[in-house]
């Protein structure tokens, strides 16, 4: 129990997905403009992430057992985007205020590389099938969190050019914020060993 | 041959799973899409402006479809001309489309109202009204630091004189520059009722008129000129009903401190009330002015 609280609270904290591994930026820089649409988008990848774990680390058993690894990118990918393209038509059917609430985001991380990530990742680790659903689990949270913080940043100091440096605005003095809060994230480094 | 036969049959297998699993969902949580919802969307502009209150065109589409109650005049930027087509895919009545245009209810420019501090801070009205209320004294009105500006997709609101304006044919009346507004008081109005109380001011008159020049001070002035009922006062603040109002402007000539704006030309015979009214009220103050000094005077001893 303690060893799986250990794999969430580093994932979430020390290795954050975004601030230092540098997974899943694109969505990052591009959906934290707003702080609904940057909950929404940690909430469906929260979710994607969870269920593709929960899938991929029994078919990379069929893989190792098959002795082709190495095939595991394209597995994983084809896999990842037809059960999330699953998990979009049964939500639509059954559960359609939910798939409302996720919106557009749930499609858009289908082909995430943080989703990839995370379920490569744990592989790699050697994480059992319980340690690597809690690793997904928690590196969805970590992602979420990175999010809404820089969105709140975002929405507070960002929503004007005022006072940046022309060569700065936009793209530029994103990706400094940006930098700024990972370094901040680096404070945690050693805290779960 | 054998080495690169497991990998591609494997591969197989799993898209053949993924594909079977997907032909299955498709038939099994098959959801009927309404071809009309196509249809609705393909007649809107495509702005995605958010004006009729959805998330976009196609969430608009979808809504019309699904709820017969939604009227399909919603758009802003399409006009009656995409309600009427809309109308006909439906197959319901269009409705009358009421253009509307955005209007900003303050009229304390910089030579009417009372400032407390020189903003140097960020220029952004959600900033300075957190820190500070208003750099105003007026904590109801424009302060003019511009996020409806920024808001503004069409370039149809600017600053002008310390307060936003709204330029009237760049308008589409989407409603971004509502929700940007802190003070809540940039308001839809329909472009045919010309005459608004510009004025958003809550305060007792005493205070709204030592704040700015062009408050609205509730002396119901207007109510008792309007012939149609249409003005009413509501926590010192005068209110036009524009279902009822028929901009005639007689409120415009009588409000003694201008927070009642018409766009029309006044017509003369109001304009000679407006010089009567003018009068009267000068005398009234020359006669006030005496007896309001003798009974000030014990209560200050």
């Amino acid at each position: 129990m303690v060893n799986l609280i250990v794999i969430f609270m580093a994932i979430v904290l020390v290795n954050n997905f975004v601030l230092s591994q540098f997974l899943g930026i694109c969505s990052f820089l591009g959906v934290s403009n707003k702080m609904s649409s940057s909950v929404g988008m940690g909430g469906a990848v929260v979710f994607v992430m969870v269920i593709a774990e929960l899938v991929t680390w029994p078919v990379m058993q069929v893989l190792n057992k098959f002795d082709i690894a190495y095939l595991q990118t394209v597995v994983f990918i084809l896999v990842i985007a037809a059960l999330v393209q699953f998990v979009e038509m049964f939500m639509k059917r059954y559960l359609p205020a939910l798939q409302k609430a996720l919106g557009i985001f749930l499609p858009l991380i289908t082909t995430n590389c943080a989703i990839l990530g995370a379920t490569i990742n744990a592989i790699s680790y050697g994480y059992t099938y319980i340690e690597s659903v809690v690793y997904a689990f928690g590196a969805g949270v970590g992602y979420m969190v990175a999010m809404v913080l820089f969105a709140g940043i975002r929405e507070e100091k960002l929503a004007t050019t005022e006072g940046i440096p022309a060569p700065f605005q936009g793209v530029g003095i994103i990706l400094v914020a940006a930098s700024i809060m990972a370094l901040s994230f680096m404070g945690f480094t050693g805290m779960f060993q | 041959m054998s080495g690169i036969m497991t990998p591609v049959l494997l591969v197989a297998v799993i898209g053949l799973i993924c594909a079977g699993l997907l032909v299955f969902a498709s038939k099994v949580f098959y959801v009927a899409v309404d071809e009309r919802v196509t249809q609705v969307r393909e007649v809107l502009p495509g702005a995605n402006c958010g004006g009729c209150g959805f998330a976009g065109c196609d969430d608009y589409a979808a809504n019309l479809v699904a709820d017969e109650e939604l009227p399909c005049t919603k758009c802003s930027p399409g006009g009656a001309g995409v309600a009427a087509q809309i109308a006909e895919i439906l197959g319901r009545a269009a409705g009358s489309t009421e253009p509307e245009v955005a209007q900003v209810m303050c009229n304390g420019v910089c030579d009417a109202r009372r400032t407390v501090l020189e903003w140097q801070g960020m220029s952004s009205c959600k900033g300075a009204k957190g820190w500070f209320s208003s750099p105003n004294a007026c904590m109801f009105g424009c302060m003019g630091l511009g996020d409806c500006v920024n808001a503004c997709q069409f370039d149809a609101i600017g600053i002008v004189d310390g307060i936003a304006r709204v330029n009237r044919e760049n308008c589409v009346a989407c409603g971004a520059c509502v929700g940007a507004c802190p003070q809540k008081i940039i308001k839809l109005v329909p472009v045919k009722s010309q005459v608004h109380v510009l004025c958003s001011s809550t305060d007792k008159g005493a205070v709204a008129k030592k704040n700015c020049d062009n408050a609205c001070i509730g002396c119901t002035k207007c109510t008792t000129v309007c012939n149609f009922g249409a003005i009413s006062i509501e926590d010192n603040l005068a209110r036009i009903d524009v279902s009822k109002c028929k901009s005639c402007g007689l409120c415009a000539v009588v409000c003694p401190t201008g927070a009642i704006n018409s766009f029309k030309k006044l017509p003369p015979k109001a304009a000679a009330e407006k010089a009567a009214a003018a009068k009267k009220a000068a005398a009234a103050k020359a006669k006030e002015a005496p007896a309001k000094a003798k009974d000030a005077a014990p209560a200050e001893a």
